[in-house]
């Protein structure tokens, strides 16, 4: 058997580590790319949203690379995700490629069907095996994100351009390599190090700005088109409401053992958005807040075309932008958006970030002149 | 005597824009692109330099657009802007208390809303309402009036009727049918300039809060029907300033004065690149799974400008276009 799974941001090296360990070999799928999008675009069906585009062509490309089974994850709640997993494979089956599909259900207190799917693709592991492999797993993503923060910080003060994308590359690569536990916490130390040693550049402090909305647009870069290192080079710190470690931490652990703690959510959201309404929707919303409290200079929220939970909060956040006073810049996207259209709104809006900054600051505003 | 020239490279139009010490308008001028950016700029260059006088120095280099970042490496800016930054600068420059800007382009169209001066939020056309300019250009051609006249056509209509606008397919189509059952051109002209700008409302301008004083700017403020459509629609005066159709340019040059102002030198390669060769080639970069597709700008043997890749390994944008 050979294993393959959609690409999200660097959720593929915890997930190899993990299939690896319980000795299932892995075929994970090409970056993605124009091939991948194209594939896409051209099976699944026009006004599906474009992680399932995105998915569909990842199966394809791993297909032809001879993995034979996929590991998809499902979902409850209003968004389409939750079928995805059904319609991927209908996608699949009626153009007679050859993968079975494994579907993983967030639990919520239904372990048996989490624990069978599991044993399925292992070939019967144990539950001490499954745990040891899942701790290697969970080492790497939590290492991973932790990393992260600080390349979204070193990005956008860095003094050659580009060299925090270099090495944030290396690390990725010797994260994904380590065999055990120890050896990733080598990785982060090592990975720590070549940061720290980045030259910068001085200046005045680089301008804050959140990332809010719906999970797979904001964790996958090829599809934000790499929104994320755009914003770090022209000088500005990101932060984002979501990295992964977060969201298996409440979204598989706590909230199946009903421990999930979302209160905050709803208490900041509540003045806008009074329940949950599927994806990231009351998140972004609540999020959008806690930036503007936390002093962030602006809020950037992403979603795929059509994406339902997104689109309410998009049509709440104008009036949490003018009460919380912080600018919200809503990219909603597809096959279609274009990384020049996309880099240019991003420009306008870091002056506009920059003006407001030295407005408050008493300075004259003729309009910002930001880094790029 | 110094001056600032602004370049504004479009889809559609090509826009050069020279401003005096003062920041007043010496010289502007519109060409058509015609798909061939560096030929347009070389064009604009040329024309510049033989209206000005002799005893003219140009201090600082600026340049917008889509096409900004190719007429920097080519003619050495000092700034390098955004479209949205350099309609928002123009449009405070010539209005200073301005607070909404509607802008329509050949081919973009974008509303800015600024208050005391400063740029608090933008829209941009997406899909729709994309190319009003260019479909306001093909409707003239197709009812053989002139596209100077189109707009003051509008303008004599005694009933305007209704268009389907939700696209510009739509829009032809029902134009069509519309003349089929014999309504009058002046009539079709002013329902068409309604529905452009009923779906600029709709999908540019939807949900921002429209306050006066009220900007018109971009090719298509020329057109008198469109800006009457606007006035209608929005119950206020819409002001078309006099530089209307290269507010990109203009903004450009200011930001290039403004970039020189602590004395730097400009960057300025002078008017002999409109004389030069430029060579543009791309390649796929196959040093890693991102396969960038990296531009190269060349002038003669000299490389001026790389760009397109994620990592940094190939860019060069070089002091030219790095600000």
């Amino acid at each position: 058997m050979k294993v393959t799974f959609p690409h999200m941001g660097h959720i593929y090296i915890p997930l190899r580590a993990f299939f690896t360990a319980l000795g299932v070999e892995v075929v994970v799928p090409p970056p993605v790319s124009r091939e991948t999008l194209s594939l896409g675009t051209r099976y699944a069906p026009e006004f599906a949203c474009l992680p399932l585009k995105v998915n569909v062509g990842n199966f394809l490309e791993a297909a032809r690379k001879g993995a034979d089974t996929v590991v998809m994850a499902g979902g409850v709640g209003p968004c389409r995700f939750g079928y995805y997993a059904q319609v991927e494979q209908e996608i699949l089956r009626d153009l007679g490629v050859n993968l079975r599909m494994v579907v993983l259900e967030p639990p919520q207190g239904h372990w048996r069907e989490l624990w069978q799917g599991l044993r399925d693709i292992t070939g019967g592991a144990g539950l001490r095996e499954i745990w040891r492999a899942g701790r290697l797993a969970w080492r790497k993503l939590t290492v991973l994100d932790e990393l992260e923060h600080e390349v979204h910080r070193a990005r956008a003060q860095e003094g050659e351009r580009g060299a925090t994308t270099r090495a944030w590359q290396r690390i990725l690569d010797q994260v994904d390599e380590a065999g055990s536990v120890p050896e990733v916490e080598e990785a982060a130390r090592r990975g720590k190090v070549l940061l720290k040693a980045l030259p910068r550049r001085e200046g005045e402090a680089p301008l804050r700005i959140g990332i809010v909305g719906e999970i797979y647009t904001v964790l996958e870069p090829a599809v934000n088109l790499e929104l994320e290192r755009v914003l770090g080079e022209m000088g500005a710190i990101v932060e984002r409401s979501i990295y992964l470690s977060d969201w298996v931490k409440t979204n598989l652990v706590l909230h199946s053992l009903h421990l999930r703690d979302d209160r905050e959510e709803y208490r900041l959201a509540a003045p806008y958005l009074g329940h949950f309404v599927g994806g990231h929707g009351l998140e972004s919303i609540s999020w959008t807040v806690r930036y503007a409290r936390a002093g962030f200079d602006g809020v950037i929220q992403l979603a795929p075309l059509t994406c339902m939970p997104e689109i309410v909060a998009e049509s709440i956040l104008p009036k949490v932008s003018r009460d919380v006073g912080i600018p919200v810049l809503t990219f909603m996207l597809d096959e279609h958006a274009s990384e020049v259209g996309v880099r240019t709104r991003l420009e306008a809006f870091c002056d506009l970030l920059c003006a407001r900054r030295r407005q408050k600051e008493g300075g004259t505003a003729f309009a910002g002149v930001s880094r790029h | 005597m110094q001056a600032y020239l602004g370049i504004d490279v479009g889809s559609v139009s090509t826009n050069l824009v020279l401003l005096d010490e003062g920041g007043e308008v010496l010289t502007s001028l519109y060409l058509r692109t015609r798909g061939n950016p560096i030929r347009a700029v070389q064009e604009g260059l040329a024309c510049v330099e033989r209206e000005i006088p002799a005893r003219l120095s140009i201090a600082g280099v600026g340049t917008t657009g889509s096409g900004r970042q190719l007429a920097a490496a080519m003619v050495g800016a000092d700034a390098v802007k955004n479209e949205i930054t350099a309609h928002a600068v123009a449009a405070l420059s010539q209005v200073p208390a301005v607070q909404t800007v509607l802008e329509i382009g050949g081919q973009d169209s974008k509303i800015i809303i600024l208050r005391h001066g400063v740029v608090v939020d933008f829209a941009m056309n997406t899909v729709c309402a994309a190319g009003t300019g260019s479909f306001l250009d093909r409707q003239a051609a197709r009812l053989g009036v002139p596209i100077e006249e189109f707009g003051g056509l509008a303008v004599k209509a005694a009933n305007p009727v209704r268009i389907a606008g939700r696209c510009a397919v739509f829009a032809e189509s029902d134009m069509i049918h519309k003349q089929q059952l014999g309504h009058p051109v002046e009539d079709i002209v002013a329902g068409l300039c309604q529905a452009l700008v009923r779906n600029y409302l709709n999908n540019v301008a939807k949900g921002k809060e429209i306050r006066s004083p009220i900007l018109f700017q971009g090719g298509v403020a020329a057109n008198v029907g469109m800006r009457r459509a606007f006035e209608e629609a929005l119950g206020r005066a819409v002001t078309v300033p006099a530089h209307h159709a290269v507010m990109g340019a203009l903004g450009a040059a200011q930001l290039a004065r403004r970039a020189v102002a602590d004395g730097s030198p400009s960057r300025f390669q002078g008017f002999d690149v409109s004389r030069w060769r430029f060579q543009v080639a791309s390649r796929s970069c196959s040093g890693c799974a991102n396969q960038c597709e990296v531009v190269e700008i060349r002038a003669g043997d000299r490389v001026l400008a790389r760009w397109g890749d994620r990592c940094g390994r190939w860019s060069l944008t070089g002091e030219a276009a790095g600000r």
